[in-house]
């Protein structure tokens, strides 16, 4: 009865969020041909408050970080700029994981002997796919950004988890860095220790290009990676892969600040509303039916990164879509 | 193997403290800047029925036109210029924001010392390593553009 109450509520703002999300599309159509002074200037940041409140419910029931569900929904239905976007994404995403962060090593869930060699590598390379990304242009973003949010619908689809891996023994190089601890549950208590160590740095190389190019926080992928591939237990890597996003998320928002592509007007509503989104979320989490939240996480997650894979497409194919926009800005503003 | 108490480290501890301090003032300041800016107490650089007019463009094209239209200075304010225009509501956000972008900075550089007194020389080397690759990030020398 609760579960069916709850579903409904759910449903329901989830046909609000659909709403809110038609809503921009059609501000995203027109500020793209025309300046956009017809609309008082604080409709959008009130509507992108609304949409990351509803966003940071999703994120937590559907156990996804913010970043994944911020950058192809956003990008995808609202008139910012896909730098600009990006630029917003990754502190959201880093916001998260620096609220989080704190709780999570102090109950000793998030490990910091694990996350350190990983946060060195993921962090470097972030530098580089942020750099890659602004370097690159926007409808190339776009594309490759919609097939990488297909390819996270596709591990949401197949990857498994395993909350006590079976590590039979621990590599060379993880136990010269003592990379080990205890895990508690509510029912057992264990030692855990991790293998492949150096394929699961290598891995991560990708993972920080990934998440410094497209702004994405990447908790999608490091969980699989360090749960599956590397063997720590599962709460040990959900956590350590949180924290991480603070260190790797880090270093590509300062790459994305120093080049400017960061507006208050887009970051500060977002983190507002994806941060009350959460806690509402954290509330309502004990009632909520996970396989249904999983599916629309997914449908979510396949739509905006279809329609970002469309958007690229089909700049592509137009001519010079940025050169007018400037001059159409510079004449205005003057 | 290891202690037999599910007890965080004594550098895992120190961290969380400092990155929870850090944390919390940013997020207090970035409500507190983004108040100040959109209430008009402290004016933007760009007005903000004008935003709307800029919020659509590549970064470069953007910076460009802001500072053609607004700013004029010699180049567009990239890397640490915001600095000298924190008078301005908008730009004053981006205090809080380098805060919550530095905090794990200062996070590493403060469990440096706790690495050294225990002689854990590779996790000693990892922060430092760590600090010096943050510390680039966040310099303003790594440029990007279209």
């Amino acid at each position: 009865m609760k579960e069916n109450r709850f579903t409904g509520s759910l449903r329901t703002g989830f046909a609000v969020l659909a709403a809110l999300l038609l809503a921009a599309s059609p501000v995203t159509s027109w500020a793209a041909a025309a300046p956009a002074d017809a609309t008082a200037w604080w409709v959008m940041p009130l509507l992108l408050l609304v949409v990351t409140f509803f966003m940071g419910i999703i994120a937590v029931l559907g156990g996804v970080g913010g970043g994944v569900l911020y950058v192809p929904i956003i990008g995808g239905f609202f008139p910012f700029h896909i730098d600009f976007v990006r630029g917003a994404g990754l502190l959201v995403a880093l916001s998260g994981a620096l609220a989080a962060g704190p709780g999570l090593l102090k109950a000793n869930l998030a490990s910091l002997r694990l996350a350190m060699p990983v946060a060195l590598v993921a962090s470097s390379c972030a530098i580089v796919g942020a750099m890659f990304g602004l370097a690159l242009p926007a409808h190339i973003v776009k594309l490759l950004l919609g097939v990488t949010i297909l390819g996270i619908v596709v591990i949401m689809f197949t990857a498994k988890k395993s909350d006590f891996p079976d590590v039979p023994k621990a590599d060379a190089l993880s136990t010269a860095l003592g990379i080990y601890g205890i895990y508690q549950s509510p029912d057992k208590t264990m030692n855990w220790q991790i293998h492949r160590t150096i394929p699961g740095l290598l891995t991560f190389i990708i993972i920080g290009v990934m998440a410094g190019m497209f702004g994405l926080g990447a908790g999608w992928a490091n969980v699989p990676v360090l749960n599956l591939m590397m063997g720590a237990p599962l709460k040990i890597s959900v956590a350590t892969s949180k924290f991480l996003l603070s260190i790797t998320d880090t270093s590509a928002a300062w790459v994305y600040l120093n080049n400017g592509a960061v507006i208050p007007m887009l970051v500060a509503p977002s983190l507002i509303g994806i941060m009350l989104g959460s806690f509402v979320g954290v509330r309502i989490l004990k009632v909520a039916k996970p396989s249904f939240i999983r599916w629309m996480v997914i449908g979510i997650l396949a739509f905006a990164g279809g329609k970002s894979l469309y958007d690229g497409i089909k700049a592509m194919n137009a001519p010079h879509p940025t050169s007018t926009h400037t001059q159409e800005a510079s004449h205005h503003g003057k | 193997m290891a202690n037999e108490k599910n007890v965080a480290s004594e550098e895992q501890l120190l961290y969380a403290t400092w990155l929870e301090k850090g944390m919390l003032i940013g997020l207090v300041l970035i409500v507190i800047s983004f108040a100040l800016y959109v209430t008009g107490i402290i004016s933007p650089v760009v007005p903000l029925d004008e935003l709307s007019n800029y919020w659509n463009l590549p970064v470069k094209d953007y910076l460009a036109a802001v500072n053609n239209n607004f700013l004029h200075l010699q180049h567009p304010p990239t890397g640490w210029a915001w600095l000298t225009l924190l008078g301005k509501g908008d730009f004053l956000n981006f205090l809080p924001i380098a805060i919550l972008s530095g905090i794990t900075m200062l996070c590493y550089a403060v469990i440096v010392p706790v690495f050294m007194k225990k002689g854990d020389k590779a996790y000693m080397i990892m922060a430092i390593v760590e600090v010096l690759i943050l510390a680039l990030a966040a310099s303003g020398l790594l440029k990007a553009g279209h």
